[in-house]
C-alpha cells in the first residue's frame, strides 16, 4: 500500500446523521479521505499460533498483564483487554471437522501453470478445490483471533467527553493516550466489551489498528505476522468482496455452519471495520450475537428526558397557577 | 507443524487450499490436527508397525509405481544366499552379536558383488590384524558412521545381479513384501491402536494420490527422529517414497522439520562429532591411517562420492591454506580422530568420570533440553570450567545456584568447584549471516542493528578466541600446536560502531571461503571444479557456488512474482541450487516427464541437454541412453537411468545393503520403555540400541511390556513443542510476551485419565518415572485420546518440555524424567516415548523428592539390569 495523503484539520460534518451514514470517515469529518481499512479475520485458517498478539504488544510497547495458567484451552491471555489488543480464542468441541473430498480429481487442472502464478496467489484466486465436509474425526479446535470491530456507529467514540477517542482518515477508531483523562465512560459504552482501563495509569486502551503504521503505507502488525493470511488487511469493500466469496465457497462445500460476523452495513453497529468469518455461532467465540451501539437510544431517549421535562414543568407550572387560585 | 513451524505451515494451508488431502498422524491433536482433514492418533513409539502397515498395503495390493520402481530402485537386485531376514530370525537380522550389541552387516550384501559398506570397510581391514577385531568394530561403529555420506551412501563396486521382472525369491522386492507380510490392518490396529477402517483410509489416500501423474509428501520432526529406532522411521517413510514414486519429483519427497532455524546448516557444516563438512566422515584412530587409507576406505568408486579425495583434499587446503601440501598429505594428520562415540551424551559420562573438564555451551540449554537432564547438571558440576553463550542466564548457566539438585540437597554450591563464564550472545537480527533451511536453502540475513552490551555474535566469539589462541601459542614448537597455528584465521574485520574498539569478522569472507577459490583466488562455481592435487580451496564442497562469480548467491530475493514457481533466483539451495534432489526421477527413463501435471526436468534431444524448471540434479549432457563402459569409474560409471546420483549404484535404496547399523530393513521394536510387549517379533526392543549409561544410579530403566513392575509406570508419555515457546526457553521463557502466552509447565491428560487418576483441570499433578519426579499444572483435554491396544485402554500424557527452573515462567523441566538409550546410528535420545506414573497433587520437596523416585524404583524392582536386555 503506498502511502496516503492524510486530509486532517477538517471541520467535523456535524450534520451527517448519527445512523444513517456509513461512511465513518466522512461521517468524521474528512471530506477528501482513503478508503475505509479494516480487518477480515478467516478464523477457518486460523491455526492458533498467537504471532498476532505477539506481534502487536511488540509494535505498540504493550506490557505484559498477567502470567497465569487460565486452563482455557491453550488460551491463557483470556480476552481483549487493556494490555490484550488481539487475542486468539482456543474452543475444543465434539464436532465434526468439515473436511476435503479425497475423492476430488484433478483432471482438467493446469497446476503447472496454477504453481508458475507463484506462491503470492491468493488461494481465493488459485483455482482452489473447495472445503467439503466429509467423514471426519468428531472432534474440532476452533481458534480466532478476535479485535476492535471499529464499529461504524462506535459508541466509545459518542461517549467520550474530551475527544480522546476520535475517527481517523482510515475510519478507524482510535484513543489518543495524551488526552484520554480516564474518566472510563468509554468502557461499558463498548457493546463488545472491548476497550479498558489499564489498572495502574487509569486510562482506556485498545486497538488502534496500527494508526501510525497505516500512516506511512504499512499493514498492521497482526496481520503482516500473521502465517496463514487468517488475518487480512486491507479497504473494507475489497474485504467484504473476498469475504462473501469464501463465504460462498465454503457454505457451496457444505460448511453450512460458517458465516460472517460485524459484515452487514446493517447490523446494530452499522457493520465493523474489523469483521470476521467464523465456523460456529457466536456465543461459542464469546461474541454478542446481535451487538448494538450502545447510544443508538440516546437521542430518543433525550428527546423523552425532554418531553418528561417539559411535562414536569407544565405541570409545576399549572399547580403553582392553580394554587395561586385558591 | 502448525505448532513447530506455523510460519511453515502457511504453505501446507497453501496446498490444502489448492486441494491436497492433509492427513496428520500423531498421538494427540494439535493445531496441526485441527487443520487436518484427516487426524490419526495412534501410540506413540508405534510408528514402524504403522508405516510397514501402508508399506505392506501397497505391496499387497500392487500399488507401487511399478515402472518407477523397477529403473530407479534397488527392487530388483538380488541379494546374497546369508542374507536372514527378521522372518527367518524371529526380529533380529543376520549378523547379530549379541554380546557386543552390534551388526556385523556383511550378509545384507547384493549377490554377486563386492560390498563394501561406508561404515565397515576400514574397520574390516583393520579387524582383519590379530586381535584388532571385536574392539574395533563396535568403537568404529559406535563412531556414528551412519551418518555420513549424508544421505547412507555407501561404497560399492561392481555390478549387481538383477531381475527386472522382480519374481527372483532374493530379489530385494520380493524380501521387502515377505518381511513387511506380517503387518497386516490388524496387527496395525493392535499395536498402533489405529482403528482399521481409519488405517485403510490413510492407505487409499496416499496410494491414490501417488504415481504418474500425482504425488505426496511426508513431513516428520523430532516426533520420528528421537527414539531409540529413529532413523528407521524415517527409513520407512523411504520405503514408502519409493514404491510409490515420490521421490525426486515435484510435490514428493519427506521433508524434515528441524528443531532451529539452521539445524540443517548445523549438520551440512556440521556440530556433530562424527562428520566433517559437507557429510565427509571424520577419521577414525586407526593406527598409521592417512589420507590415502582414509578415502581408499571411505569413498566409493562409483557416483559423485567417488570425489570425495577432491572434496577432502579443498576442504585442508581451505583450513590449512600453504601449509596444506602434497607432501604432509594436506594435514590431514591434523585432524582430530575419533575412538568411538562422543556424542554429546558419551560427554556427559565423561564430565561424570572427571575426563571432560570444559565445555563450551553455545546456544544450547542442556540443564532443560536434554534427555536425563539431571544427569547433564551432574556432568555439569563435575567441569573444571563452563562457557555459556545464551541471550539469558538460562538454567545452564545457574543450575550451580538454583537448580533442583540444590533444593533436594543432592549438590551444594559451596562444593562445586565449576568456574562459569556467561558471556551474552546477539540475535540474528544483530549479526550477518545464513540460515539453511530444510530444503537446503541457504538464506542470508543482514544485521539490523548492533547487539547491545556486552552481546556478540559467535562468529565475533570463535573468531577472536581462536585469535588470541594463537597469540599465546606463537612461537611455540611443540607439534601438537601445530594444527592451530598453521589454520588460516585471517578474515577480515570491520570496526562496530556502537563498541569502540571492537573488530566483527565479515560473515560474507567466511561464505566465500566455504564457497571455495581456485589456484588464483578466484571464486568457484561448482564442486565439479574441485582438485584433488591442492589447487583449489572449498571449506564445504557441497556448498560450493554459494558464492560464485564473488556474488553472495544466498542473498538473492527476487519475488515469487517475478519468477516461475521453483523460485531459482530466491536464495542458494545445496547442491548447485538445486530445488529437488534426484530430480532425474521426475523424469522416465527415456527423459521424458512422468506426466505434464508433474514435469519438472526432462531430456531436450535437441540440444542433448537436460532442462526444465529446476537445476538438473544430473550431468546436464549425459543422455538417458547413456551405459557406462565396464572400466568408469565416479559419475561416469552411473548410466543414463541412474538418478541417485551420490549412491554407488545411482538407484535408492529400498534395502540398504551398508551404512545402517540397526539393519537393513525397517522392523517394528517397542521403545525402550513399553507397556506392552512387542506383538510382532519375540524381540522387544531395537537389539543394538545404544545404551550410554547402563550403570549410573542416576539414569535407571524400567521394567516393560508383560515384566513384573512394569504396572508401576502405566502410562504411555510423549514430550513435545507448543507454538508458544522454543525449545529449552531460551529464548522464550525469558521474554515476556511469550511468557504470558503459556506461563507454566503443564501436562495434557484425557478427562478419562483424569477421572482414573483423580486429577483436577488446573490442579496439580506429579509425573515420576525410574529417573525422577515432576510436577505440572493440569491441563484436561478431549484433544488426548485413551487408545485400545491389544484390547486395554492405554493413555497418554502429553508433556511440553520448554520449562526449567528459570526465567519468567519457570517450571519443572520435564527431561528430569528421560533416560540416555539412544538410537545406534544417530545417538539421539528416545523422548518422544516413555512410561510414567501421573498423581495428583505438587511433587515433595527437599530430599523427599529423591525419596519418592526411590520408593518408586523399589516397588517396580529396579536394578541396574533392568531394561539393559538385548
Amino acid at each position: 500500500m503506498a502511502p496516503v495523503d492524510i486530509v486532517i484539520g477538517r471541520k467535523p460534518d456535524l450534520t451527517g446523521a448519527m445512523l444513517g451514514d456509513t461512511d465513518p470517515a466522512h461521517q468524521g469529518g474528512y471530506v477528501d479521505h482513503p478508503p475505509r481499512m479494516g480487518f477480515f479475520t478467516d478464523t477457518s485458517v486460523c491455526i492458533g499460533c498467537k504471532a498476532c498478539e505477539v506481534a502487536c504488544k511488540e509494535w505498540n510497547a504493550i506490557p505484559e498483564d498477567g502470567l497465569v495458567f487460565t486452563g482455557m484451552s491453550m488460551d491463557n491471555t483470556q480476552g481483549l483487554g487493556a494490555d490484550t489488543w488481539r487475542h486468539v480464542a482456543f474452543v475444543e468441541q465434539r464436532k465434526p471437522l468439515a473436511v476435503q473430498d479425497p475423492g476430488v480429481l484433478h483432471d482438467g487442472v493446469d497446476v503447472l501453470a496454477l504453481a508458475a502464478q507463484g506462491s503470492g496467489t491468493p488461494p481465493d484466486r488459485a483455482g482452489m478445490t473447495p472445503t467439503t465436509p466429509g467423514d471426519p474425526g468428531d472432534l474440532r479446535w476452533l481458534m480466532a483471533s478476535d479485535v476492535c470491530k471499529h464499529c461504524t456507529h462506535a459508541a466509545c467514540l459518542d461517549v467520550c467527553p474530551t475527544g480522546s477517542l476520535f475517527r481517523t482518515e482510515f475510519g478507524t477508531v482510535v484513543v489518543q493516550e495524551d488526552i484520554c483523562n480516564g474518566c472510563g465512560y468509554c468502557i461499558p459504552a463498548c457493546p463488545y466489551g472491548v476497550i479498558d482501563q489499564r489498572k495502574d495509569d487509569g486510562r482506556a486502551w485498545k486497538c488502534t489498528l496500527c494508526y501510525d503504521r497505516l500512516t506511512v503505507g504499512q499493514e498492521p502488525a497482526c496481520a503482516k505476522n500473521c502465517p496463514t493470511n487468517s488475518i487480512q488487511f486491507g479497504p473494507l469493500d475489497e474485504l467484504r468482496e473476498r469475504a462473501d466469496a469464501r463465504l460462498a465457497r465454503l457454505q457451496e462445500a457444505g460448511v453450512s455452519d460458517a458465516r460472517l460476523y460485524g459484515r452487514d452495513p446493517h447490523d446494530g453497529v452499522g457493520g465493523d471495520g474489523a469483521f470476521f468469518l467464523l465456523l460456529d455461532e457466536p456465543e461459542v467465540y464469546g461474541l454478542p450475537p446481535d451487538p448494538v451501539v450502545t447510544t443508538r437510544d440516546l437521542p430518543a431517549m433525550w428527546r423523552r428526558v425532554g418531553a418528561a421535562a417539559l411535562v414536569l414543568v407544565g405541570t409545576a407550572v399549572a399547580a403553582f397557577a392553580a394554587g395561586r387560585r385558591v | 507443524m502448525a505448532e513447530c513451524h506455523p510460519v511453515g505451515f502457511q504453505w501446507v494451508m497453501e496446498a490444502k487450499a489448492r486441494g491436497a488431502t492433509v492427513i496428520h498422524v500423531d498421538p494427540r491433536f494439535t493445531r496441526t490436527s485441527a487443520l487436518a482433514d484427516i487426524h490419526v492418533p495412534l501410540r506413540a513409539g508405534t510408528d514402524i508397525a504403522f508405516l510397514g502397515g501402508i508399506i505392506n498395503y501397497v505391496l499387497q495390493h500392487e500399488k507401487d509405481f511399478r515402472e518407477y520402481v523397477v529403473a530407479y530402485t534397488n527392487a530388483a537386485t538380488i541379494l546374497t544366499e546369508d542374507y536372514q531376514d527378521t522372518e527367518d530370525l524371529d526380529g533380529v537380522f543376520s549378523g547379530l552379536d549379541p554380546e557386543e550389541r552390534t551388526y556385523d552387516f556383511h550378509t545384507w550384501q547384493y549377490e554377486g558383488m563386492e560390498v563394501q559398506a561406508a561404515s565397515g570397510q576400514r574397520d574390516q581391514e583393520y579387524a582383519d590384524q590379530p586381535g584388532g577385531r571385536k574392539r574395533s568394530t563396535k568403537s568404529v561403529r559406535q563412531a556414528g558412521r551412519g551418518e555420513a555420506h549424508g544421505s547412507g551412501g555407501a561404497a560399492i563396486s561392481g555390478q549387481p545381479q538383477v531381475d527386472p521382472t522382480l519374481q527372483h525369491p532374493r530379489c530385494v522386492y520380493q524380501v521387502l513384501k515377505r518381511h513387511y507380510a506380517r503387518y497386516t490392518p490388524e496387527i496395525v490396529e493392535q499395536i498402533c491402536g489405529v482403528p482399521q477402517d481409519t488405517f485403510r483410509r490413510v492407505c487409499e489416500h496416499l496410494t491414490d494420490n501417488s504415481g504418474r501423474d500425482r504425488t505426496s509428501a511426508f513431513v516428520y520432526s523430532v516426533g520420528w527422529t528421537q527414539h531409540t529406532v529413529g532413523v528407521q522411521y524415517i527409513r520407512s517413510a523411504a520405503v514408502l517414497q519409493q514404491l510409490l514414486g515420490n521421490m525426486g519429483r515435484p510435490g514428493g519427497g519427506i521433508v524434515a522439520l528441524r528443531g532451529h532455524a539452521s539445524i540443517q546448516g548445523s549438520t551440512d557444516i556440521p556440530t556433530l562429532f562424527n562428520l566433517l563438512p559437507g557429510y565427509i566422515p571424520m577419521p577414525h584412530a586407526h593406527a598409521h591411517l592417512d589420507l590415502d587409507s582414509f578415502i581408499q576406505g571411505e569413498s566409493p568408486r562409483k557416483g559423485y562420492w567417488a570425489e570425495m579425495r577432491a572434496y577432502m583434499v579443498s576442504l585442508l587446503k581451505a583450513w590449512w591454506g600453504p601449509a596444506a601440501t602434497p607432501e604432509n598429505d594436506f594435514c590431514f594428520d591434523y585432524l582430530p580422530r575419533l575412538t568411538g562415540s562422543h556424542s554429546t551424551y558419551e560427554t556427559v559420562m565423561a564430565q561424570l568420570a572427571g575426563d571432560c573438564k570444559g565445555y563450551f555451551l553455545m546456544g544450547e540449554n542442556p540443564a532443560v533440553g536434554s534427555a536425563n537432564a539431571k544427569m547433564q547438571r551432574l556432568g555439569m558440576a563435575n567441569l573444571e570450567w563452563l562457557v555459556v553463550r545464551d541471550f539469558s542466564l538460562i538454567e545452564s548457566a545457574t543450575w550451580w545456584k538454583d537448580g533442583p539438585e540444590i533444593e533436594t540437597g543432592e549438590l551444594r554450591t559451596e562444593d562445586i568447584g565449576t568456574e562459569i563464564f556467561f558471556l551474552p550472545a546477539a540475535a540474528h537480527t544483530e549479526k550477518d549471516g545464513s540460515f539453511t533451511n530444510t530444503q537446503r536453502l541457504l538464506q542470508w540475513h543482514h544485521q539490523a542493528v548492533e547487539p547491545s552490551g556486552d552481546a556478540r555474535s559467535d562468529l565475533w566469539f570463535v573468531y577472536h578466541l581462536g585469535r588470541k589462541i594463537r597469540e599465546k601459542l606463537a612461537g611455540s614448537v611443540d607439534r601438537a600446536d601445530r594444527p592451530i597455528l598453521d589454520l588460516t584465521w585471517d578474515y577480515p574485520t570491520r570496526p562496530m560502531p556502537s563498541h569502540p574498539g571492537d573488530a566483527e569478522p565479515d560473515a560474507e569472507a567466511v561464505l566465500a571461503e566455504i564457497n571455495g577459490w581456485d589456484a588464483e583466488g578466484g571464486p568457484l562455481s561448482s564442486y565439479e571444479q574441485l582438485n584433488d592435487d591442492g589447487s583449489t580451496a572449498c571449506g564445504c564442497w557441497i556448498y560450493c557456488g554459494v558464492y560464485s562469480d564473488g556474488v553472495n548467491q544466498a542473498s538473492r530475493r527476487k519475488p515469487s512474482t517475478e519468477q516461475d514457481y521453483t523460485a531459482l533466483e530466491w536464495g542458494w539451495a545445496w547442491p548447485a541450487n538445486r530445488r529437488v534432489l534426484y530430480n532425474r526421477a521426475s523424469a522416465d527413463p527415456d527423459g521424458r516427464p512422468w506426466s505434464r501435471r508433474k514435469a519438472l526436468i526432462w531430456w531436450d534431444g535437441e540440444k542433448a541437454l537436460w532442462t526444465g524448471h529446476d537445476i538438473a540434479d544430473f550431468t546436464a549432457a549425459k543422455s538417458p541412453w547413456y551405459r557406462p563402459p565396464t572400466d568408469a569409474t565416479g559419475a561416469e560409471a552411473l548410466s543414463g537411468v541412474d538418478p541417485f546420483v551420490m549412491q554407488a549404484d545411482g538407484k535408492s535404496w529400498l534395502f540398504v545393503p551398508a551404512g545402517l547399523i540397526d539393519g537393513p530393513l525397517p522392523a517394528h521394536y517397542e521403545p525402550q520403555e513399553s507397556p506392552v510387549p512387542n506383538l510382532l517379533y519375540s524381540q522387544q526392543r531395537n537389539p543394538v540400541r545404544q545404551i550410554v549409561s547402563m550403570v549410573h544410579p542416576n539414569d535407571r530403566f524400567q521394567p516393560s511390556g508383560g515384566q513384573p513392575g512394569a504396572e508401576v509406570f502405566p502410562y504411555t508419555m510423549s514430550t513435545y513443542r507448543i507454538a508458544e515457546h522454543h525449545t529449552a526457553g531460551g529464548m522464550s521463557r525469558y521474554q515476556p510476551y511469550l511468557s504470558e502466552l503459556a506461563p507454566e509447565m503443564f501436562c495434557e491428560v484425557s478427562p478419562e485419565l483424569a477421572a482414573e487418576r483423580g486429577l483436577e483441570h488446573a490442579g496439580w499433578a506429579t509425573i515420576v518415572t525410574a529417573r525422577n519426579a515432576i510436577e505440572a499444572r493440569v491441563l484436561v483435554t478431549e484433544r488426548m485420546t485413551p487408545l485400545t491396544i491389544d484390547g486395554r485402554v492405554l493413555h497418554h500424557v502429553g508433556l511440553p518440555y520448554h520449562w526449567g527452573h528459570g526465567g519468567l515462567a519457570p517450571g519443572d523441566a520435564v527431561n528430569d524424567l528421560t533416560h540416555l538409550s539412544l538410537d545406534p546410528n544417530s545417538h539421539i535420545q528416545e523422548v518422544k516415548v516413555g512410561q510414567c506414573d501421573i498423581r495428583p497433587g505438587r511433587r515433595p520437596r527437599g530430599p523427599a523428592r529423591v525419596e519418592l523416585v526411590k520408593e518408586y524404583q523399589r516397588r517396580a524392582g529396579i536394578t541396574e539390569k533392568t531394561g539393559t536386555e538385548i
